[in-house]
């Protein structure tokens, strides 16, 4: 018995809607998409279980505490002094800015307490400490 | 004199946009933005703070005092405790007094990662009670530290 190739016209894969669904993947990426403003320090962020996403993205200042305990506010250095009048600049240009806080973990808690105070005078009371996803509690 | 304007009509068979290379065009956007997306989302443990120069006076029954020392130790009431029954031994005394509120004291000179995983064991036994009951409220205050 033979078997015969089948042969057709050629195969053709469809490729009208492809645009269609590129649009579509442009779209979801256009409206998630936020675009990291400044570069920060480096830091090693401890871990937490508890650990929690912020809702609103668009209205964080990241303030960053290294291993050295320099603090560094859109990528511009700082000094404690100088940190109160700058966030409170801050707070009044968007009162429900949230401050994200991202020390490194060997840092000493001092100097995050200080930036505490800081912020405190500053009137920005709804912080963050960044940390890591650890595990995360069973349900 | 009388001037004639004639009007030329320019009748073109049919006005048509190029679609054929917009697909090339949201094909190279979807590739800039799928680059340029982080995805890491912003998270970490939220706190809110407590407005400047109001400190509240707290009658002793209401204050579950933690204390975290230089060393990294940890202390509540008056016994030192390791870190993975913190969570335990918080969530036990929230369900004694849920009206407590939890005040972790720092030593100044302790490491931010001792802080931050008393304060997540915290977190930890305050989730809990609220999944129990969603309008449990969680009270976390951060001492202030004497510099």
């Amino acid at each position: 018995m033979k078997i015969e190739a089948k042969v057709k016209g050629s195969a053709k894969i469809p490729t009208a809607s492809i645009s269609d669904i590129v649009f579509l993947l442009l779209i979801f990426f256009m409206t998630v998409t936020v675009f990291k403003q400044y570069q920060g320090l480096k830091v090693e962020l401890p871990a937490a279980k508890a650990t929690k996403k912020i809702e609103r993205k668009r209205a964080i200042t990241h303030i960053w505490i290294d291993a050295q305990n320099h603090i560094n506010i859109d990528d511009m250095p700082f000094t404690l002094e100088k940190v109160a009048p700058f966030m409170s600049k801050k707070m009044q240009e968007n009162p429900a800015t949230i401050v994200s806080i991202w020390a490194d973990k060997r840092a000493k808690y001092g100097t995050v307490a200080r930036l505490l105070e800081e912020l405190k005078k500053a009137n920005a009371l709804r912080v963050n400490f960044a940390t890591l996803t650890a595990g995360g509690e069973e349900e | 004199m009388a001037l004639k304007i004639k009007k030329k009509q320019h009748l073109a068979k049919e006005a048509e946009i190029p679609t054929s290379s917009m697909g090339d065009i949201v094909f190279l956007l979807l590739i800039f933005f799928l680059v340029t997306t982080s995805m890491n989302p912003d998270k970490g443990l939220g706190l809110t703070l407590p407005p400047p120069g109001e400190a509240v006076k707290l009658s002793k029954e209401r204050v579950l005092s933690v204390y975290v020392n230089a060393e990294g130790k940890i202390l509540v009431g008056e016994k030192i405790i390791p870190l993975d029954q913190l969570d335990d031994v918080v969530e036990r005394r929230l369900r004694q007094n849920p009206q407590l509120v939890v005040s972790l004291v720092t030593d100044v000179k302790a490491s931010y990662e001792d802080m931050i995983h008393a304060l997540d064991k915290i977190k930890l036994a305050f989730e809990r009670l609220k999944k129990e009951n969603p309008e449990f409220k969680e009270r976390i205050s951060l001492a202030t530290p004497v510099f």
